[in-house]
């Protein structure tokens, strides 16, 4: 889909979601519009364009420009068309004599205060004051320089991404309408009055100083040069764009990818993407040079062991080299002594081919994928309850949601664009619950404040929700007709009487969770009763030993209340990674195939067996902690890790350096050398997004297209790596584009029969399951029936978990996410996102910092059972006493080296969340970051190597 | 294998006994039983199964009785 740049088109005002319409003549053309568009909106839909300034249709008119003045059949004067609602009857005339003469002297008076120097002008060719004034005809400034202007203000070149020219600005608020509107962040405001009024951040500080969290809303709806994208002030304006899928978090926003030849001028959050409908965050506005960083890998590279230079090959080379020597550890250790590991960074495309590589061509199930240490107690226990491993509704379904919960995530730092949707439908007048141990931005933010913040203590979740559960059951205010008639009757009445027990009562359970009872109450009285209820959660509850029972747990509680099956409630995963949904639908879990089949299933097995013409493997493989073990035990020696750095995101980094270190065939694939390649034998340059075709799959369960914007620079697109691997190890593989890999995930998965490149182009993207049932898709899950046919409540008992608070480890180490870092920071770390956050932080409690005469901004020492570290730490109300945070983003800080490898008992996804620590103050790093500090010198030095003798090998003669 | 490996094994059982989302000690074993089955390799298996025939010390009882199901 690729277009010839053009801006989209700009109706004016938001549509109207009114059913019943009304009938208008506008320049004596008939209009039918819903009842609630503007004139201005109607004059649009059918092709008439009434020049405006402060109009834009991703915000509330707001009349104030004068620019779109109609006359209007037996009105008085000339009203705004922007501002006007259509009416029954109504004549409009956009275009007499009088408005375009009153237009020309508005315009006049604008442009007076507004530099001419057009043909300099970084939005030149795209410009709506310049195109405003070419609409009205301005030929002739009357006022001249000479007087008050604002042509010198100076400029806010603070943010690392956009600029600020307050000379150009025409004070039309649709920046900070937008800041207020679309991100939901108040940065902006216009101080003064009249001649002297401008456009402020916060109190009259620079951007970066500001509360602006850099979502690039504001410069979106900028209608003139005022605030401009860097990229577009040094490269000018695009020639063509590519529409795709944000490669970051879980939310996965739509984008132009606006280009001058293969250069990527701008990512525009496209407005017609259904996750995001225009909006988008820092990561992937601005985020995405990263692709285009000089330490990139672009050639496939070999070495027979980890202290040996990396040598420059071929494809083919690296292919036969990778496939040698893993039949050589197959042949010596056995079939099942090698594996594979996926990644939700990944298409679903590669996904597929690298979980078929590993069944057909490795010939076992050792096959994983990173959701193991994320999302696999989403992926059980919603399949165990309702029948699915996935999300129910859709993002825009938070619009008709009344009573919130927000459980263990941290929506405006890692799921910044359904935070905007959030934090609008909570100035609305939706309720909020946020359980966290944290005070997270939502519990008190601008326009938005928590109803209550119950902070619980890390690894008691399940004693909270169940507390929450025998509330509702035990004051009689359970969804008495929906369980009767949509769950299994004697696993209800079972669950009832586990509930019910005076044991998992808010009073019993205060002491396990820190949570008041009476709060609890509360809480669970509002979320029974307060209309539609919606339960948003994150990694704060699946990165826990009791991961799984308490994702049941959350299931349980909204088929008690009748939350589950319409718009504005259910049960909702927030995704870490982009394509976390998609990395498990296409089987990559070693006792699943694609579409949660298990692998003993022999139908299913059957299906696959005859398409890829082999015969599989009925048992189910290692998980990733077990390849580990086995890995150390000698049992384990080659793996093929696609695009995801174990070395820095897998807890116990002890561990998992002495498994690594013990394998005979490393092959990673990936963009750069991260922590993990250092131990590669073998590296294959992975294509960044812009570079591939595919699909992402969100936390919706959308289905994404991710579109080629520039050519891979490795010369291979991933799909064709792991292509070329597959067939080197003789696996029956050929598919010309991943198009061809679609139709097979599509004629194999019974959740996506209907799903193909054409369908995707058609309809922009697709919510699974798609199939005869569901041509187009299914944004709500579960509506008459469950998808298991009756919904299980599942006994969830709580069991305290291993890492408890001692005397040698008192405080509880919990970790998290920051805004502009993504993930373990491989692609964020290389672009000016480092600015926000250029190194991992301890928060603290004052009362814990004192105690151990701890300052802001001393070194502390962590110190679990497994490992120790050293980070800057900050003093902080944000966390309790007794509980400490970080976030990992920055390879040097070994936030891993602490935590343990205690894991979910049903996933074995690990605690990240809980970990009892000891801190003190120290002046030197850890052994382990001096150490790490060496080894990474060294492994830098080998790949330096490489790139020498590569340049020598290209000399001439 | 190593003592680190099956102390992970006995853990891990450990753990699925303690979460089988069910009530009763009859479901709970059945429960674990078929979790074991239908997640660990062949080889884990066989572990946990040989360990419990050389007296499968640390295992719960649930866990216990549960590996002892999966040999028959
Ligand atoms: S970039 Fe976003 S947060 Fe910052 S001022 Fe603009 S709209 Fe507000
Ligand atoms: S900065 Fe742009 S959007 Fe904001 S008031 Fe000025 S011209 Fe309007
Ligand atoms: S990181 Fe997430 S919220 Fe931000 S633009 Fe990408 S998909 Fe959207
Ligand atoms: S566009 Fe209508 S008043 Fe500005």
């Amino acid at each position: 889909m690729l277009q010839y740049y053009e801006p989209e088109k700009d109706f004016g005002t938001p549509p109207s979601l009114a059913t019943e319409t009304v009938g208008l003549m506008i320049d004596g053309v008939a209009v039918d519009v819903p009842v609630g568009t503007s004139v201005m909106r109607a004059a649009s839909e059918v092709g008439i364009k009434i020049p405006k300034l402060c109009a834009t249709d991703s915000l509330e008119a707001f009349g104030s420009c004068r620019m779109c003045m109609v006359e209007i059949q037996g009105r008085k004067g000339y009203p705004a068309s922007c501002t006007t609602p259509a009416e029954e009857g109504m004549v409009v005339n956009t275009q007499t004599d009088k408005v375009a003469g009153l237009r020309r002297n508005v315009m006049e008076l604008y442009i007076s205060d507004h530099p001419l120097d057009c043909l300099t002008c970084p939005t030149n060719g795209n410009c709506e004051l310049q195109d405003t004034a070419g609409e009205v005809g301005l030929r002739e400034v009357r006022y001249g320089y000479e007087g008050n202007n604002h042509l010198d203000a100076e400029k806010d070149q603070s943010n690392p991404y956009f600029t600020f020219d307050p000379s150009k600005c025409i004070v039309c608020s649709r920046c900070v309408r937008a800041c207020e509107e679309t991100q939901g962040t108040f940065a902006l405001t216009i101080d003064g009055r009249g001649f002297e009024s401008k456009v402020s951040p916060s109190q009259n500080e620079d951007f970066m100083a500001s509360e602006c969290v850099s979502c690039g809303a504001c410069v979106a709806a900028c209608p003139t040069a005022t605030l401009t994208e860097n990229t577009i002030i040094n490269l000018g304006q695009p020639e063509h764009s590519v529409i795709t899928t944000c490669a970051y978090c879980g939310v996965g926003c739509a984008f132009k990818a606006e280009m001058r030849g293969n250069t990527v001028v701008n990512m525009t959050p496209w407005k017609d993407g259904k996750a995001n409908e225009g909006h988008a965050c820092v990561k992937g506005r601005f985020a995405f040079g990263y692709a285009t960083h000089q330490d990139r890998i672009t050639s496939p590279m070999i070495r027979d062991s980890i202290d040996d230079p990396w040598q420059e090959v071929s494809w083919d080379e690296a292919f036969g080299f990778a496939a040698d020597r893993l039949r050589e550890t197959q042949q010596k250790y056995g079939p099942n002594s090698i594996g594979g590991i996926s990644s939700s960074r990944c298409t679903n495309e590669e996904v597929w081919l690298v979980q078929k590589m590993v069944r057909a061509g490795f010939g076992n199930n050792n096959i994983d994928t990173c959701a193991r240490v994320c999302h696999s107690p989403t992926g059980y226990g919603l399949k165990t309850t309702l029948g699915e491993s996935a999300g129910t509704q859709s993002f825009a379904s938070v619009a008709k949601s009344d009573v919130i919960i927000v459980m263990g995530a941290n929506p405006t730092d890692a799921h910044p664009v359904f935070a905007s949707r959030l934090k609008k439908r909570l100035r609305e007048g939706a309720k909020l619950i946020v359980v966290d141990p944290r005070k997270i931005q939502l519990v008190d933010a601008p326009h938005v404040k928590a109803d209550f913040h119950l902070q619980v203590r890390p690894g008691t979740n399940v004693a909270f929700i169940n507390a929450m559960a025998h509330v509702i059951v035990t004051e009689g205010l359970e969804a008495k007709a929906f369980i009767a008639e949509r769950c299994e009757t004697p696993t209800y009445d079972q669950w009832a009487a586990f509930i019910g027990d005076k044991q998992q009562s808010p009073e019993a359970t205060e002491s396990i969770t820190g949570i008041p009872a009476a709060d609890v109450r509360e809480a669970a009285r509002l979320f029974a009763t307060g209309g539609n209820g919606a339960i948003y959660y994150g990694l704060g509850v699946t990165e826990h030993s009791q991961g799984s029972t308490t994702v049941m747990g959350i299931a349980n509680l909204a088929m008690l209340t009748g939350n589950i099956g319409r718009e504005g409630v259910g049960v909702n995963p927030l995704r870490g990674q982009n394509n976390v949904q998609g990395s498990c639908d296409m089987g990559s879990f070693p006792h699943e195939l694609p579409g949660y089949r298990h692998i003993s299933d022999g139908e299913t097995r059957g299906t696959f067996e005859r398409d890829w013409n082999v015969s599989l493997d009925a048992e189910p493989g290692l998980r990733i902690p077990n390849m580990f073990d086995a890995a150390i035990d000698g049992d384990f020696k080659g793996l093929y890790c696609h695009g995801e750095d174990i070395a820095q995101s897998d807890p116990n980094t002890h561990h998992v350096e002495a498994a690594l270190s013990s394998l005979d065939c490393l092959i990673v694939q990936d963009l750069f050398l991260n922590e993990t390649a250092k131990f590669a034998h073998v590296f294959l340059p992975g294509s960044s997004f812009l570079e591939k075709d595919g699909t992402f799959t969100n936390a919706e369960r959308r289905i994404s297209p991710v579109r080629q914007a520039m050519p891979p620079q490795a010369g291979l697109a991933d799909w064709e790596a792991t292509m070329g691997l597959a067939k080197a190890l003789g696996v029956d593989m050929h598919y010309d584009h991943p198009s061809e890999i679609m139709d097979e995930i599509a004629r194999l998965t019974p959740t996506f029969t209907g799903v193909s490149y054409d369908r995707l182009d058609e309809l922009g993207s697709i919510q699974w399951p798609c199939n005869e049932a569901n041509p187009d898709g299914t944004p709500t899950m579960h509506i008459d029936e469950f998808v298991r046919g009756k919904g299980f409540f599942a006994v969830t008992e709580f069991t305290p978990t291993d890492e408890r608070a001692t005397r040698k480890f008192p405080l509880l180490l919990t970790t998290g996410r920051i805004l502009s870092q993504y993930n373990v920071g491989a692609q964020t770390r290389r672009t000016e996102n480092n600015s926000w956050h250029d190194e991992d932080i301890l928060e603290i409690h004052p009362h814990d910092a004192e105690e151990r005469g701890i300052k802001d901004g001393d070194w502390g020492g962590i110190q679990s059972r497994v490992g120790d570290t050293v980070l800057r730490v900050k003093v902080s109300e944000n966390v309790q006493p007794g509980v400490v945070y970080t976030t990992f983003h920055h390879p040097f800080s070994g936030a891993n080296v602490v935590t343990t490898d205690n894991s979910d008992w049903a996933t074995n996804c690990p605690e990240y969340k809980v970990t009892a620590v000891q801190v003190s103050k120290v002046v030197a790093p850890s052994s382990w970051q001096d150490r790490q500090k060496k080894f990474n010198e060294q492994q830098l030095e080998l790949l330096k190597g490489a790139k020498r003798r590569d340049e020598t090998a290209r000399q001439p003669g | 294998m190593s003592e680190n490996s099956i102390d992970h094994l006995v853990k891990m059982a450990n753990q699925i006994a303690a979460g089988v989302p069910v009530a009763g000690t009859e479901a709970k074993v059945d429960g674990t039983a078929s979790h074991i089955n239908k997640f660990w390799t062949p080889l884990m298996k066989q572990q946990i199964s040989d360990f419990v025939s050389r007296g499968g010390e640390g295992l719960t009882p649930v866990a216990a009785e549960a590996v002892a199901r999966l040999s028959n």
